[in-house]
């Protein structure tokens, strides 16, 4: 385990400790870290976003300072970075893949033995005086407190679950209060999310789309203009499938009915081919059908996809929505691409 | 506005108060409220509201808390059918 890097670009220089020198982070969240977040919010080199895992100081700790524990994801470190500009203290950043705190947690990579390799690696018990690691809560799925403890020596305290809460969790003493223990999803946490559920669906409905294109080609003998109008239906259909699955779907969450996303993707998708149908002109009765059924189908299982960026799913649940829900989505999407053959056979 | 919960009686959490110490770690790890403290004993409150993360399982010192937990995900299973093992997402076990 190598001490972390001095020439990453968030760090500011270092400070000198009796377990030798530790890099000191910069307070100021730069154009660049800005520009990087917003990269990583649409998929663009969003596993290689990382910083190098072990011990770092905020402004000028001491012994006494406290410890926090993250992952080395650099959005999540930089989250913290915000969080405590104001705070002396340290950070040690465990190795967990460039994966944020919950999912590391979940996959067990932000995990006990981690941490407790990564404490003796990077000599914390020769830096400071106490015994207490201050860890994010969503850390805890992948941490055992008491295991910590008993191999280390350091007590594992679990923080707020959002890192803007940790200037007043040390203000009331390591005290949580209900509200920094509860993990909430709200609006602007679930618009944040839309870009990663867009670029996905794109990606997958981009050869789709083009398949069906060379289809109308072939069908409508080879005229490039009769297979462009062929085409604008099913190219409707995979558009407004994917705004209303991976766009209306998680902004309207809430408020949408039923308890399984793909209903409330089913929900947006209906209604989004009902105001997709008066646009399409001169379309038949088998094309009207192909945009009810394969719109709706398509949406709710692109909506079934957004319960794992949800914050309030189980892993039971989920089985048993794709129980029900994914048959009758593959059926949906089948039936639909039929009646649409059939009607460019026909027509 | 209430938080949003996901399909009832599903959940595989279960508390054994035969073996609960009522420390109370599993209601600080606990992200969804599940877990309650009434008259100085631990119980489940609001079951439909677990999301199995396992936190609570995970840090609770004397096994009183189980759950099978995993992370609710439809792309981790669908990348496990398909038998995708190197994607982001995948399902362990």
């Amino acid at each position: 385990m190598r001490p972390p890097r001095l020439d990453q670009p968030f760090v500011t220089g270092v400070i000198k400790t009796a377990a030798g020198p530790v890099p000191r982070v910069s307070k100021v969240f730069s154009g660049t870290d800005r520009i990087g977040a917003f990269k990583v919010r649409w998929g663009i080199r969003r596993t290689r976003y990382r910083v190098d895992a072990g011990l770092y100081a905020i402004g000028e700790p001491t012994a006494e300072s406290p410890v926090f524990v993250t992952a080395n994801y650099k959005l999540t470190f930089d989250l913290l970075r915000r969080a405590i500009a104001s705070i002396d203290g340290w950070i040690l950043v465990l190795d967990t893949l460039g994966i944020n705190v919950w999912c590391a947690a979940g996959k067990g990579t932000f995990g006990t033995d981690e941490l407790v390799e990564r404490i003796e690696a990077s000599r914390l018990a020769g830096i400071v005086n106490h015994r207490k690691l201050i860890l994010p809560q969503l850390g805890g799925p992948g941490v055992a407190g008491h295991e910590v403890k008993r191999r280390s020596g350091f007590q594992v305290v679990y923080g707020p679950v959002e890192a803007e809460e940790i200037p007043l969790f040390l203000e009331k003493g390591l005290k949580a209060n209900e509200r920094m223990r509860r993990k909430d999803f709200g609006f602007m946490e679930r618009l944040a999310l839309v870009p990663m559920e867009v670029v996905p669906a794109v990606r997958l409905g981009l050869p789709v789309a083009a398949g069906l294109f060379a289809l109308c080609f072939l069908l409508g003998g080879l005229s490039l203009s009769r297979a462009l109008e062929c085409f604008a239906v099913p190219a409707g259909a995979i558009g407004t499938s994917i705004l209303a699955g991976t766009v209306l779907t998680p902004v309207l969450l809430p408020w949408l009915p039923g308890r399984a996303f793909s209903v409330k993707g089913l929900v947006t998708g209906i209604l989004s081919a009902l105001l997709l149908i008066p646009l399409v002109r001169g379309s038949g009765v088998l094309e009207t059908a192909f945009l009810l059924v394969s719109i709706p189908a398509m949406s709710a299982y692109l909506a079934m996809n957004f319960t794992g960026s949800s914050t309030f799913t189980s892993l039971s649940g989920v089985k048993k929505e794709m129980r029900f829900a994914l048959p009758l989505e593959i059926g949906g999407v089948g039936a639909g691409l039929l009646m649409w053959i059939i009607a460019l056979l026909g027509g | 506005m209430r938080p949003m919960v996901y399909l009832k009686d599903v959940v595989t959490l279960t508390h054994i108060p035969e073996l609960c110490s009522g420390c109370g770690i599993c209601l600080s790890v606990c992200p969804r409220e599940v877990l309650q403290r009434l008259n100085g004993k631990v119980r489940i409150a609001r079951r439909d509201a677990c999301i199995e993360c396992g936190a609570c399982q995970r840090n609770c010192p004397h096994g009183a808390v189980t759950v099978k937990a995993g992370v609710g995900c439809a792309s981790a299973l669908i990348n496990q059918m398909l038998g995708r093992k190197k994607a982001c997402c995948v399902v362990g076990d």
